[in-house]
């Protein structure tokens, strides 16, 4: 156990070295003079120098990489050139948006996926398999913001229940903001059940094709039995992996689901700050989101291990 | 591909059904370039916002124009991006996967450290990131849904190409002398070829939906040019008073993408040599 930690620890921490170098070539590097990138072509000489001074640009590439790093290991991200403030209490604030948003969505859809997956397993081939998979397979099909208009023109619109949109904080009390949060949960988390259903199933089926099904059936073992408890954890490992791609997808990947409901999440923050050629905050932003994900994968890898303990020696 | 694959080819209902919407689709596209109802380019202030009618049978938008021909040029538009990006992913990402998995040792690690790399990145906002620096267009569309695409053949040929390196007659083709490249190119990919068929059409859905998303957020093909994406944009604050704006771009993205998904699952089925046994 401790070989196969270190392994994918190592893996880890390798895959996020190459990154923040890819991260500081994309948005140092290659633009040339990245302060003449966000202050765009008619900048006075004196914006661009004093911009230049608080990026740090006179300085030697080397010198402005590992202090950027060091700055990310210590959370200090610099200060937004567009909002005038830390970008880590930007990251904080906008946290408080997304973080809510992606677990939510993440359980809304477990909830049903997984049901829905074994139900669909169990009956293979009958006519409610083909019915819960063909409505998986147009689940799949809608793009999640088309779908999150629809529930707006519903929902909003016609029958009024929710707001169409925007988000008034937790401080205006917790109801008023998760009321802003059902509609973007419902729009993220119905295509993410439908792929996480067909995944459920189709690695169910696999695992009850398995010689050891077949023993145990033949033991005796009840056909529930059988599934509940001894495919059901053989089939967890494809849909732990699935699960862990979705919270990544769905912390980082919400930009467009942010914008129909005009959301002050993390995605709609990189998206802003990309318009507005904020590098400052973009390079660390996406870092971070690039760190979640390397770590959400750790955190699958290593779940592997709890649920089948043939992986922790491979 | 043998006779028996064929005849379940035939016999494949989601193959059939996703065969017709993806050629309805195609066809649709293509048409464009000859016929459309009415000039997508034309505004006609007169006629905005109408429901549809028998003079328009999707309705019109804001400015007039007829939904049906915008549909159908947006239809030729993201063919052409989503087709454009996957053959850029599946004609490098092919070759670095059929490297790996030939030459073993560094390189298979190089390729898939790379791959790994690559995938850390969430796409959509990595596709963002490159799109706003080289520019909303097209063209870089194409660029950054295609970068992603890389790593995913590259995993998927390495894979396959790994199962058929160890069998018998890779051997007799290296004792008769036929150097790695050559065994790759003849035997190895012939061998691989229906994994990334299916690979080819999950990954055009995908496109397809990348493509929107981009052109949603005004970084995929600029206006006049009519895409998808852009549609839905324009349609979102007018939802209350002309939902057919939304209603048909949005369906005509589902159904490509489900037509492509049900060709994928379809060819799966027909190809996967465990489900031919079965």
């Amino acid at each position: 156990m401790g070989a196969f930690l270190a392994r994918r620890l190592l893996v880890a921490l390798l895959t996020l070295l190459l990154a923040s170098l890819v991260v500081f070539a994309v948005l140092e590097v290659l633009p040339g003079d990245p302060a003449r990138l966000m202050l765009g072509m008619n900048a006075s000489p004196e914006a661009l120098a004093a911009l230049r001074e608080q990026m740090g640009l006179e300085q030697p590439l080397l010198t402005r990489y590992l202090a950027w790093t060091s700055g990310l290991l210590s959370f200090d991200l610099g200060r937004s050139y567009t909002y005038s403030v830390p970008v880590s209490a930007l990251v904080l604030e906008r946290l408080s948006v997304s973080l809510p948003l992606a677990l939510a969505s993440l359980t809304l859809s477990t909830l049903i996926a997984i049901p829905v997956g074994i139900f669909a397993a169990s009956r293979r081939g009958a006519t409610g398999d083909t019915l819960s998979m063909g409505l998986a397979q147009v689940g799949v099909a809608i793009p999640n913001f088309w779908f999150a208009l629809l529930l707006v023109y519903l929902f909003a619109v016609w029958l009024r229940w929710v707001p169409a949109g925007g988000f008034p904080g937790w401080g205006a009390g917790v109801w008023p903001a998760m009321k802003a949060l059902i509609l973007p949960t419902l729009a993220l988390a119905l295509p993410q059940a439908a792929i996480l259903a067909r995944v459920t199933r189709a690695a169910l089926i696999d695992a009850l094709d398995q010689d050891y099904i077949r023993t145990a059936r033949a033991k005796g073992v009840s056909r529930s039995s059988v599934l509940w408890r001894h495919a059901l954890r053989n089939a967890m490992i494809p849909v732990a992996t699935i699960m862990g791609l979705q919270f990544a997808f769905l912390l980082a990947g919400t930009v467009v689901v942010e914008n129909v409901f005009y959301l002050p999440g993390l995605g709609r923050l990189i998206f802003q700050a990309i318009t507005q050629r904020d590098l400052i905050v973009v390079e660390s932003v996406v870092m971070l989101l690039v760190a979640s994900v390397i770590l959400i994968n750790l955190l699958v890898d290593l779940s592997y291990a709890l649920i089948d303990p043939r992986q922790r020696v491979a | 591909m043998s006779a028996s694959a064929l005849a379940r080819l035939e016999l494949n209902r989601s193959l059939t059904i996703g065969f017709a919407i993806t050629s309805i689709m195609l066809a649709t596209a293509l048409l464009s370039f000859l016929w459309t109802p009415y000039d997508v380019t034309k505004l006609v202030v007169a006629d905005r916002t109408q429901a549809p009618s028998l003079a328009h049978l999707f309705g019109t938008d804001h400015l007039g124009r007829d939904i049906l021909s915008m549909v159908m040029v947006g239809a030729r538009n993201s063919i052409a991006v989503a087709l454009v990006a996957v053959g850029i992913g599946a004609g490098l990402g092919v070759p670095l996967g059929l490297w790996a998995a030939a030459k073993g040792g560094w390189v298979d690690e190089v390729i898939a450290r790379g791959s790994d790399l690559v995938f850390a990145f969430p796409a959509l906002l990595s596709a963002i990131m490159i799109t706003a620096i080289l520019g909303p267009g097209a063209v870089n569309a194409i660029i950054a849904i295609g970068i992603f695409n890389i790593p995913v053949f590259a995993r998927v040929a390495r894979a396959g190409a790994l199962s058929i390196w160890p069998r018998e007659f890779i051997l007799a083709a290296r004792a008769a002398g036929k150097g790695l490249a050559r065994i790759s190119l003849e035997h190895v990919l012939p061998n691989i070829f229906s994994l990334i068929l299916v690979q080819l059409s999950i990954q055009f859905a995908l496109a397809i939906l990348a493509e929107a998303a981009l052109s949603y957020l005004g970084l995929g093909a600029q206006p006049p040019l009519p895409s998808w994406g852009r549609m839905l944009f324009d349609a979102q604050t007018r939802m209350a008073v002309a939902p057919w704006m939304a209603i048909f771009p949005g369906t005509a993205i589902a159904l490509t993408v489900l037509g492509l998904n049900l060709l994928g699952d379809g060819l799966n089925d027909a190809l996967d040599p465990r489900r031919r046994r079965a």
